[in-house]
């Protein structure tokens, strides 16, 4: 990959404004035009047959549409609909990644990762180490994550890091149309098995995207802003609500940084020391359940690596250690946000 | 008919599995294997008659039980022999174990120690060959046991390739107990053949200690598949001489009159009976192959025993193709 491409081309090129779920779907288009052995799986995703001609119907245009419009150009071999069986069809997907095909899984929901869990985690993540290097898993899959939209418990989670914590796995967690077009592209290109966590929040969220191909390296993070005082680190959704939380901070005189980790793993952990080292302040703003996350790696991190840098605790927020409730009231409660940043970056600069 | 050149393979593999297995338990109990190991001896018929179809282009999944599926599908003895005893050498460098032993260059996918879950990899070895349009030159084949047969991902696997018509065998090894647990109490039906019926699938029962039906069997469902009419299940009815690991005691769960009855049947002695009988193969050219392999096992235990142990430093290497974070550093 070209160095000064890391993260993308930037913003001064061609490109226009589109929703993240437009940009999602229109790499995946690229990616299938590209490789002729990228095909994509999953559950409902040419949407329905016609019972007489046998035809696909496209009705959703697949879960949260991120399919629409694929199988009628690319056929029912490379838009392949499979039934309600996760460990079937990711099985099945892995063993086709082993043996020469570059498949992408839809899981709809994030929470259905662990109906194909073993297979994830025996399977992908493990067969090129135990087998001594001799085979590859190129494998990509991708659901939608996170809370805020009614979904309840079981259609809400964002446990990235139990995948995170699995060697041989990788993980990216877009923030933005951008971001996605360039991680995703990637993700279908590298040879190890990734995981994309989509959140639902930003699925229907605009930003700017650069009509060209491009990739962004996976574990490279990246500075949504520059500020001094305090380091905001965000990744998916929480990065948005980082960006927001320093707009608010700017109006109190407090001038945040924001990192976008982009990748979880692997975890460019030379970004947030970097920026610890200028601000001496840290807070980690993470979805995820608050046990073992990925603020937590990132608090173990900096506490390692960048410990006499520091002039405050280092502070996480994150989602209580709770399922994902439903009611709006305790929702809104349960997805940490712009104003938790606030009180909680208030606390430690002491006013 | 058999040719005499397919004959005398089949007997070589049969042969080269018992042995293989029974120096394997030698070398366990010595301690140069490194850990649990599952032997498949008086299973041999059941991958020999299968993999006699098969060539490098076909691939197969396998399980903790998996020796007689590396061999019958052309994995060398030594590097197996190795791999055992946690040597460089090994098929895997010494990462997989018995448990683990793979070879993509021949096939062969890795066995697989959570039980029936190479059964969707051979799933999707199937598709790679349907979406390229080389059936006929590629199809797969999962190998499980009667235990795997109750598992959730079998029958989701059957499912897929039924809708899907890949070219795939579902074999079932019925060696009559998952570990201690015999199947007559942990399987719902009679034969397991006949779940094949919920996928609209063919399921066949097979003699598993019979190499002839195996091969005949196994003849029909491979011309099937490479034909591109779909999978087909097997049943192979069988059994293993020794317990479910290197150190289980068979005579606390099963009789010793069950085990003589089934050795009666000894897929090797059988075959020897058969092919002198009908003089397919003379008895000097039987002890011929037996004394060829004795020296090639014999071989392998020393190439084993005097292979080195995996640098220090390849605990690292292959976690994935390309890492960015040195994982050196992230302990």
């Amino acid at each position: 990959m070209d160095k000064k491409n890391k993260l993308g081309p930037g913003f001064d090129v061609p490109g226009k404004e589109i929703r993240y779920r437009d940009a999602f779907n229109n790499t995946l288009r690229e990616e299938l035009e590209y490789d002729k052995n990228v095909f994509i799986v999953g559950e409902d995703i040419s949407g329905g047959f016609d019972k007489e001609t046998k035809e696909p119907l496209d009705a959703w245009g697949g879960p949260f549409a991120a399919t629409k419009g694929l199988v009628q150009d690319f056929g029912v071999n490379r838009i392949m609909d499979a039934p309600i069986s996760e460990a079937g069809f990711v099985g099945a997907a892995i063993g086709a990644a082993l043996t020469g095909l570059r498949p992408v899984v839809d899981l709809m929901y994030f929470d259905f990762t662990t109906i194909a869990f073993d297979q994830l985690l025996s399977n992908a993540a493990k067969s090129r180490y135990m087998f001594g290097g001799q085979t590859k898993v190129p494998l990509t899959l991708f659901a939608r994550s996170g809370g805020g939209t009614g979904h309840a418990a079981q259609h809400s989670s964002a446990f990235y890091s139990i995948l995170a914590h699995i060697p041989g796995l990788k993980v990216v967690v877009p923030s933005d149309a951008y971001s996605v077009k360039g991680l995703l592209s990637a993700a279908i290109r590298d040879d190890d098995p990734v995981f994309v966590v989509n959140d639902k929040k930003v699925i229907n969220m605009t930003s700017f995207v650069p009509d060209e191909n491009y990739q962004i390296e996976l574990g490279k993070g990246r500075y949504l802003k520059r500020g001094e005082d305090i380091t905001l680190v965000g990744m998916s959704y929480s990065s948005v609500v980082c960006l927001e939380a320093s707009e608010k901070l700017e109006k109190l005189g407090i001038s945040a940084e924001v990192v976008d980790l982009l990748s979880v793993s692997p975890l460019d952990h030379e970004i947030i020391i970097e920026s610890v080292k200028k601000t001496n302040r840290i807070v980690i703003v993470d979805e995820d359940n608050p046990i073992a996350s990925i603020a937590s790696e990132v608090a173990a991190i900096v506490s390692d690596k960048a410990f006499d840098y520091l002039d405050a605790p280092v502070k996480r927020v994150t989602a209580p250690h709770t399922p994902v409730p439903y009611s709006k009231g305790l929702e809104d409660v349960y997805v940490p946000d712009s104003n938790d940043v606030v009180s909680t970056v208030k606390s430690i600069l002491g006013n | 008919m058999i040719n005499e050149e397919k004959l005398i393979w089949m007997y070589q593999t049969m042969y080269r599995i018992r042995l293989f297995e029974e120096s394997m338990l030698e070398q366990t109990f010595k301690g140069n294997s490194m850990g649990v190991t599952h032997p498949s001896d008086g299973q041999e018929a059941v991958p020999t008659g299968i993999c006699a179809h098969l060539t490098d282009k076909d691939w197969i999944g396998s399980t903790h039980r998996g020796h007689g599926h590396c061999i019958a599908k052309g994995l060398e003895t030594d590097k197996m022999m190795a791999e055992i005893m946690g040597k460089f050498t090994g098929n895997c460098k010494g990462k997989g174990g018995s448990m683990h032993i793979a070879d993509f260059s021949k096939g062969m996918l890795g066995a697989n120690a959570i039980v029936g879950a190479s059964i969707p990899l051979a799933v999707g070895a199937a598709l790679t060959a349907k979406y390229q349009g080389k059936e006929k030159e590629s199809i797969g084949v999962a190998f499980f046991g009667d235990g795997a047969s109750s598992q959730g991902v079998l029958h989701e696997s059957m499912n897929l390739a039924s809708i899907w018509k890949l070219p795939v065998i579902f074999a079932c090894e019925n060696n009559q107990y998952a570990e201690a647990t015999p199947s007559w109490y942990a399987v719902s039906v009679e034969d397991i053949a006949d779940r094949a019926a919920s996928y609209n699938i063919p399921g066949v029962v097979v003699d598993g200690m019979d190499v002839f039906e195996v091969y005949e069997a196994a003849g029909e469902a491979v011309k099937r598949a490479r034909e591109g009419k779909g999978p087909t299940l097997l049943e192979l009815k069988t059994y293993r001489y020794h317990g479910h690991f290197h150190a289980d005691q068979t005579e606390k769960y099963r009789k010793i009159e069950e085990e003589k009855a089934w050795r009666k049947r000894d897929c090797i002695l059988s075959f020897e009976k058969k092919v002198t009988d009908q003089k397919l193969i003379s008895k000097t050219k039987l002890l011929s192959i037996r004394k060829e392999i004795e020296e090639e096992i014999g071989k392998a235990v020393d190439f084993g025993l005097s292979s080195p142990l995996p640098p220090e430093e390849t605990l690292y290497d292959d976690v994935y193709v390309n890492y960015p974070n040195d994982l050196r550093g992230l302990r």
